[in-house]
């Protein structure tokens, strides 16, 4: 055998081992649908690096994954199952949505910025109601944040439908429920031609920022502790609980923020048709998946983002092609997440793992 | 008389909106109760509701559409099995996968094999000869599919399986403490894969309920959530058979309040209506916290011999 550190390289790798083997069993699936495989994932890639634009869509569908996967790096290693990013990036959205119909007449950097700000506060709340009430009420906190994700949507709904509905729309009949256009100050600079906007260097700043946060300082070190071993953070005097809400409070925040970077530079506008894929996309999903793809490292979730936005991309790309749902690309990364659950086990035998997951042990200490 | 059948429709409604929850709900308990926390009981659902309308609409047998979403809850009562017993995963993501999966392909392939909205012949109502005709009590519990009576059906059934057989016994068993159980000679890793194979085959027929019993169609995320409800409903119910029941009428009551207040066009926006069920399962969830409740000891937790 080779000595730990090759061990150690070729685990790492097992990430990209899931995706070879997710390809291939959607390959074979292709075939059983009687769609050639090769000409679908050649519409796949091409849909996704054909060109120029299309690689500016792929990084354009990877900035939400960012943002949510940097969330989810901070969370995750906080020993807090964050499954929210749906909910928060609709709170997030919502709210930039809100402030920034209101204040109109502001200067385009003054509107952005409290956008976002009001974005991330949202984001925040969202994802803190949750650790507040694992801390506090011991509520499961992976059931908590998809119960506040339906909430979340059915609140989306009732404001686009009412309160916050284009006045033209209710003046035209259409009542199509979406916001007016925001002004055009508030749009974030774009790279044009292409449909890139500021957006991405936003995420990127904010990834080498979670670096630093969760490596460089001491509140990130106590996060990551929480995580890797709750007794021993108990006993070395740290707030656990505190540092419980504090971990998901800022996953919310970073997902916030990405809703309110995706209507201030994608959309313009807030929409919905009802669920939450509609506007999201899955985002808060596939962002747990990115994250996890990255090894919860907010530099790893770069690249991680970058290729999952490609798959996305290139899915409905593969739509028009071979006529084969995009709803393919959220069947493999399913099954990504489950191949990267499952190849734990590899890494586990070589390194003794912190858990991802804890809860607060109890007065009497049973769970140990 | 007006307010009498209003409470009877929609005490009716609630009975037949239990089911989906008690089978998947049930199931889920038998895998918690073993150790294993299934997060993807609504992509299963999904997967069993889609095989059930998919076989029933091509042969018009709605019971051969309940054996394809047995077949179908069983694969993936596997699949889960496989990679949190066997691989021993982190419980809370691989069921995320198995749920992002299960949408995924549920939806897949209904485009590519039914594509446009359609209904089917399911299982229709049987009036239980004389129990049906006693007034109200019969327009509530004896004018039902049959998937509903053996919805109810399962839960005296669970009940005698956990608490009166050597199987119950070693499932607690594997829960509470698998290191003990697996020196006095239970095979934990075997009980588990039962318990959680059992489970996917309950959760599939829970989607089956939907799409060939309640509502005879399919769509995109049919359950919209159902399944994390039901998960939810195993901690409300405390582990037991009857809290299980007990959350799951409560739910279905609340759902068929929302739906009469939507038909009546009552004050009550229809979005807010719609949001209640999720609101009412994390307040109970939090109103559980104070209550002594005994979970598995090792739920949630990979068991490795001598590990």
């Amino acid at each position: 055998m080779g000595n730990k550190k090759d061990w150690n390289t070729l685990s790492s790798l097992t990430p990209l081992f899931a995706v070879l083997v997710a390809l291939l069993i959607g390959a074979l699936m292709l075939v059983a649908l009687g769609v050639n495989p090769l000409v679908a994932f050649r519409a796949l890639f091409m849909g996704a690096f054909g060109n120029w634009n299309a690689i500016a869509d792929t990084v354009v569908k990877a900035v939400p994954l960012l943002f949510v996967g940097l969330g989810i790096c901070i969370a995750f290693r906080g020993g807090v199952l964050n499954i929210g990013g749906e909910g928060q990036l609709v709170v997030g959205a919502l709210s930039a949505t809100a402030v920034t119909l209101s204040f109109p007449h502001l200067p385009g950097w003054a509107l952005i910025l409290i956008s976002l700000i009001a974005g991330g506060l949202a984001g925040a709340i969202w994802g803190g109601i949750a650790g507040f009430l694992k801390a506090y009420f011991n509520v499961n906190e992976i059931l908590s944040t998809i119960m506040l994700n339906y909430i979340a949507v059915y609140l989306m709904n009732y404001l686009l439908r009412g309160p916050m509905m284009d006045p033209l729309q209710v003046k035209l009949g259409s009542f199509i429920p979406q916001t007016m256009r925001f002004p055009r100050a508030a749009d974030l600079p774009r790279f044009a031609p292409t449909r890139l906007h500021l957006g991405v260097i936003i995420a990127l700043v904010l990834a080498v920022l979670v670096y630093v946060f969760l490596w460089r300082t001491t509140i990130g070190f106590r996060v990551r502790m929480v995580g890797a071993n709750t007794r021993a953070a108990l006993l070395a005097g740290v707030n656990v609980k505190r540092y419980m809400v504090l971990s998901i409070l800022l996953a919310g925040m970073l997902a916030g923020l990405g809703g309110a970077v995706e209507v201030l530079g994608v959309h313009h506008r807030m929409f919905t048709d009802g669920t939450a894929f509609g506007f999201t996309g899955s985002a808060g999903f596939n962002g747990i998946v990115t994250a996890l793809f990255g090894q919860l490292h907010p530099i790893g979730t770069i690249p991680a983002s970058f290729l999952f936005g490609a798959l996305l991309t290139g899915a409905n790309k593969m739509q028009r092609v071979v006529q084969v749902p995009s709803a393919l690309i959220g069947a493999l990364n399913g099954l990504i997440v489950l191949l990267v659950a499952g190849s734990e086990i590899l890494r586990r035998s070589s390194v003794r793992r912190g858990k991802v997951g804890t809860s607060i042990p109890d007065e009497g200490g049973e769970e140990w | 008389m007006v307010i009498g059948s209003t409470i009877v429709g929609i005490l009716a409604s609630a009975i037949r909106l239990a089911t989906p929850y008690l089978y998947a709900s049930i199931g889920e308990m038998f895998g918690q109760m073993s150790g294993v926390l299934n997060l993807g009981v609504d992509g299963i659902m999904l997967m069993g509701a889609y095989a059930a309308f998919f076989t029933a609409l091509n042969t018009g047998s709605a019971a051969l559409g309940l054996m394809a979403a047995v077949g179908v809850g069983a694969i993936f009562g596997l699949i889960m099995a496989f990679v949190s017993v066997s691989l021993r995963a982190e419980q809370g993501i691989s069921g995320i996968g198995l749920y992002l999966f299960g949408l995924g392909m549920s939806t897949l392939l209904f485009g590519m094999t039914v594509g446009t909205v359609q209904t089917v012949n399911g299982f229709p109502p049987i009036s239980i000869p004389f129990l049906s005709d006693i007034p109200w009590v019969g327009d509530i519990l004896f004018r039902h599919n049959v998937l509903t009576y053996g919805a109810f059906a399962l839960v005296p059934i669970a009940w005698f399986i956990i608490n009166k057989t050597p199987l119950g016994l070693k499932v607690r068993a594997a829960g509470q403490n698998p290191e003990a159980a697996d020196s006095l000679g239970v095979k934990v890793v075997q009980v588990r894969y039962i318990t959680v194979v059992v489970g996917g085959i309950l959760s599939g027929i829970a989607g089956a309920s939907l799409s060939i019993a309640l509502l005879n169609v399919f769509q995109q995320n049919l359950t919209n959530g159902m399944g994390f409800i039901a998960v939810a409903l195993v901690y409300f119910g405390g582990w037991r058979p009857l809290g299980v029941l007990a959350g799951a009428m409560l739910f279905s009551t609340v759902n068929a309040i929302q739906m009469w207040l939507q038909v009546q066009g009552i004050g009550v926006p229809a979005d807010f209506a719609l949001m209640m069920p999720y609101v009412v399962t994390i307040l109970v969830l939090a109103a559980m916290a104070k209550r002594r409740v005994y979970a598995p000891a090792a739920l949630n937790k990979p068991f490795e011999r001598g590990g």
